[in-house]
């Protein structure tokens, strides 16, 4: 199989811009000062004025420009092709929600200047609030969390609220072992102690091993549904059930809502409290790593305690609300990552209701697809129907010495990004596939094709694989020294540093 | 629909190589109990024209063409085009946490040069990819001073963001963590010392003060950290206005700088999405929250970056990770790269200067009640903050803070922020109306 997708295309080199600089550089003009100049140590204190910022660049702005395309073009992104992150949901990135967000009247909205002159941006956000309850089948919603690992702080604190007014905050958190890593590192910081739950043969939550766990000191049971092996969670009405006997909440990590949206609502399957990542179910973008959102829905016993401010209707007004006497106070200055929530909105609104849901039946039907074409050439260890991703493992690989994750470096080589690599845990050396409802069939088929090739290469020239990627100005980094020796800020001279190569 | 790629005869190939008539057969493992029977209750979708009409509207119902001086923690600087140009690439907005080095050096190299620039402007040893923004920085230090002094109390100066205090409570409640406030000089709106020595003890992890701190006073965190230090504890600094690190020697007697990079050419947006710092010593590195990226060699021996010291993260450590932050701010730390960039060593300078020039100008005009060297913000006192930002409304002006919300003993108080984006005919407009201030409000605005 030749490789189809990508061929070799020039590669300009870069050096950083502290190796680009030189005094008296600029890439700016600032305007005439309009007011009569101030010294600075008069001011301030001669000893509180610093002489020079030490090793700050000074480049040119044509300097500045060609800097950051070039190392622009070093990145793979959702714009160049398939980004089959299982679990991190990279979909497309619609370009009007950057253009909306921009909107002066949003974007230049100080966060305390009047709500009289803030009605729109709160319009926004109800509207977004509103949205969200529909989506979810929740009773109330905060904006506030600035990603999904924050929305999970805040609903695991929301949980103890209510216990401790309850009189007792309990101990425990539970979390099945296909869970993602923020899920027990959210229970620590909330002050609990984590019980790991290993799931069923079948992959997904054992319903004996739950009944035996959820004792008096449960706080609750931290979800994903459906859960990392993109299988619903087919018994969640009962877990439900079972933890409201003993007291104890139903948390649902939504990092798979989009797998649910106009299917099936987690209000609805006995969720108590759940985030919402907006930059994987409503596309906002991942921009090399955030801005997320991670809104935080709830059921009616868990709203008093919902971070302040809440929005409020006043007469024909928006107003903000800050009296809420049970509140867990805010997790975040003003009232969450606003211009994120622009774009979610933006999103929801060009599907509309009918739309959503048809965004979701095409994201099962893509990772369905996959599913069919590569089940002949790589193990399913939990075959079970799946929604919106699928994850082999290496077993048939591995036996020739190539692991899930050189087969995700050979990936590269064809012109995709990996898919996730070793993750969730319960599977051993996965390969965890979601390609999301923005892949046409061409992509589709491109990729399937790719790695059917590789699992010939891994039998006729494993090391071909083991080597990859051979196409990459960068080849394989050297992880290992990096964390040794950590090298973590450019200094003059330092490290041996030359112009990139 | 216009996100959705496929033409209906490729669904339908798709599906027959699936081998079900349609896709709702895919979910029909779903209990019957749980389907949602109806459709979502939420308009049809609408075209790309209507959303910017519907997001113009939104805007037009709001602060556009009025005049700002607020501050507090929020800042207006002009932001240089070439951000958005830089951040509008597809390869950055598009691209996820850059896990797979091979095809995410353009993220790494960028990152890298974030940490540098910030190591370089707060005099720390080494900084991270950012965290969500500075008031959640702030707590996120306060753990890393626990766990690096092994103590769990923490002092907080009043004069640290209200709001970021706020989160502060929120965090130490839930984390059993001791939090108690030391106060301000009633004159100069400084550190009162005297009560930092006073509550002070040896249980004590980490001191947070903010410089300059919320009422724009440049304040004394040298001897903060003297009085931190001789009690075994770690003193952390916290900067909402980042653009004064371009005139203020840095913090170098902090252990942790905290900070917000919303100065750096990232819009107000009603509050977010921002970037958060977290700064430190050498010697706190595997401590730290959050991402870093580290400089290495690829197998050809070039120069290479990669994520590193991620077993301090959750993926790897999970319930013993330094803190649960995931996703962080990366492409809003890139528009701070860039901007960083454009103004370099030189230009932020002159931008800072500019800053003091236009704040001292307006100050000159008005009563301050606080006498600390100040830098781009300070407080005015006012008798009636309400009364007055009313009539500076009306003149297409948005005036202060009144202060009387986070700090009841100064309710004649209103805190003003005057940045490069000042104009002076606009200063001289307030200096007017609050000059017949004082004056009870009904006479002179009815």
């Amino acid at each position: 199989m030749s490789i189809q997708k990508v061929r070799a295309h020039i590669s300009q080199n870069e050096a950083l811009l502290f190796e680009r600089s030189s005094p008296g550089k600029r890439g700016y003009q600032l305007p005439g000062l309009d007011v009569p100049p101030v010294d600075p140590a008069a001011a301030l204190g001669a000893e509180n004025v610093r002489v020079e910022i030490e090793g700050f660049p000074e480049v040119s702005e044509v300097e500045a420009i060609r800097h950051f395309t070039r190392l622009s073009t070093w990145n793979y992104a959702i714009d160049y092709g398939m980004y089959p992150l299982g679990s991190c949901t990279m979909k497309y990135n619609p370009r009007v929600n950057e253009l909306v967000a921009r909107t002066e009247g949003l974007a230049w909205a100080h966060p305390y200047q009047p709500e009289a002159l803030s009605q729109g941006a709160m319009e926004v956000m109800a509207r977004l609030e509103a949205a969200l309850l529909e989506i979810t089948g929740m009773d109330a919603v905060t904006l506030q969390p600035a990603a999904g690992a924050h929305g999970e702080l805040t609903g695991i604190l929301l949980v103890r609220a209510c216990l401790e007014k309850r009189g007792n905050p309990r101990k425990k958190i539970l979390i099945p072992d296909s869970a993602h890593g923020t899920n027990p590192a959210t229970a620590a910081i909330a002050g609990y102690a984590v019980e790991n739950i290993r799931s069923s043969e079948r992959g997904t939550l054992d319903l004996a091993a739950l009944e035996q766990a959820v004792t008096e000191e449960v706080a609750a049971l931290m979800v994903t549904n459906p859960n990392t092996l993109g299988v619903f969670e087919e018994n969640i009405a009962r877990v439900s059930e079972l933890l409201h006997r003993k007291g104890a909440m139903l948390y649902m990590d939504g990092a798979n809502m989009n797998a649910l949206v106009g299917i099936t609502r987690p209000g609805d399957f006995g969720v108590d409290v759940m985030h919402l990542n907006l930059h994987k179910t409503f596309s906002t973008p991942h921009g090399g790593g955030g801005p997320g959102g991670g809104p935080v829905a709830v059921k009616k016993v868990l709203e008093p305690f919902l971070p302040v401010p809440r929005l409020k209707r006043a007469g024909k007004k928006w107003t903000w609300n800050y009296k809420r006497p049970d509140s867990i106070g805010r997790v975040r200055a003003f009232y969450g990552n606003f211009g994120v929530l622009v774009r979610a909105l933006a999103y929801i609104l060009a599907h509309g209701g009918e739309g959503l849901r048809n965004a979701t039946l095409d994201a099962v039907l893509n990772a369905n697809y996959l599913r069919k074409k590569l089940e002949p050439y790589f193990d399913l260890p939990y075959p079970l129907p799946n929604m919106h991703e699928v994850v082999f493992s290496d077993d048939r690989q591995s036996r020739r010495g190539v692991r899930t994750g050189d087969i995700a470096k050979r990936l590269i080589d064809y012109g995709f990004h990996p898919y996730t690599v070793s993750f969730p845990l319960i599977v051993h050396g996965a390969l965890m596939i979601e390609p999301t409802e923005t892949e046409g069939k061409l992509e589709l088929d491109q990729f399937a094709d790719a790695l059917v090739s590789i699992a010939a290469e891994v039998e006729s020239d494993p090391d071909l694989v083991k080597s990859a990627p051979h196409s990459t100005r960068t080849s394989r980094v050297d992880e290992v020294t990096a964390a040794r020796r950590p090298v973590v800020r450019w200094k003059p001279a330092s490290t041996g540093s030359q112009a990139a190569g | 629909m216009r996100y959705l790629p496929k033409s209906d005869a490729e669904r339908r190939q798709m599906l027959e190589a699936c081998g079900v008539a349609s896709a709702e057969e895919l979910f029909s493992h779903l209990p019957d109990e749980v389907r949602l029977k109806r459709p979502l209750d939420l308009p049809a979708g609408i075209s790309e024209y209507e959303i910017v009409q519907y997001f113009r509207d939104c805007g037009a119902a709001s602060a556009a063409g009025y005049t700002g001086f607020l501050g507090a923690g929020v800042y207006a600087h002009y932001r240089p085009v070439l951000v958005d140009t830089v951040v509008s690439r597809g390869e950055y907005l598009t691209s996820y946490t850059p896990y797979q080095a091979e095809i995410s050096q353009g993220t790494l190299t960028t990152i890298f040069e974030f940490q540098s620039m910030i190591c370089q402007l707060t005099g720390m040893d080494v900084a991270n990819a950012s965290m969500y923004d500075g008031s959640t920085a702030v707590p996120e230090a306060a753990m890393m001073a626990a766990r690096a002094t092994g103590r769990g109390g923490v002092l907080v100066a009043r004069s640290v963001h209200p709001e970021y205090r706020e989160v502060l409570a929120t965090y130490a409640r839930y984390q059993g963590m001791p939090l108690a406030e030391f106060g301000y000089h009633p004159e100069t709106g400084a550190l009162d010392l005297e009560d930092l020595e006073r509550q002070i003890n040896d249980l004590t992890a980490a001191v947070i003060i903010q410089s300059p701190n919320f009422f724009g006073v440049v304040d004394q965190v040298r001897a903060a950290a003297e009085i931190a230090h001789r009690r075994g504890a770690l003193l952390i600094v916290v900067f909402t206005e980042a653009v004064s690190l371009g005139i203020l020697e840095p913090s170098a007697a902090a252990d942790i700088v905290a900070g917000e990079l919303q100065s750096f050419a990232i819009s107000p947006s009603y509050g977010g999405p921002f970037a958060g710092i977290i700064a430190t010593r050498e010697k706190f590195i595997r401590q730290m929250p959050g991402r870093l990226v580290g400089e290495t060699k690829d197998s050809r021996g070039n120069r290479a970056f990669c994520l590193t010291l991620s077993t301090r993260e959750q993926h790897i450590r999970r319930e013993k990770a330094t803190s649960n932050i995931c996703t962080n701010q990366a492409l809003i730390a890139l528009m701070a790269t860039v901007f960083m960039t454009v103004y370099g060593k030189q230009g932020l300078r002159e931008l800072a200067e500019q800053n003091l020039a236009k704040a001292h100008y307006l100050a000159g005009k008005l009563p301050l009640r606080f006498s600390g060297p100040f830098f781009n913000e300070f407080v005015a006192r006012v008798e009636d903050p309400d009364g007055l930002n009313k009539a500076l409304l009306k003149k297409k002006i948005i005036g202060g803070l009144p202060l009387g919300r986070f700090y009841p003993e100064l309710k004649d108080a209103m805190l003003l922020c005057a940045t490069e984006m000042a104009p002076r005919k606009e200063m001289d407009v307030l200096a007017e109306v609050f000059s017949s201030a004082g004056v009870p409000s009904r006479l002179v605005f009815s």
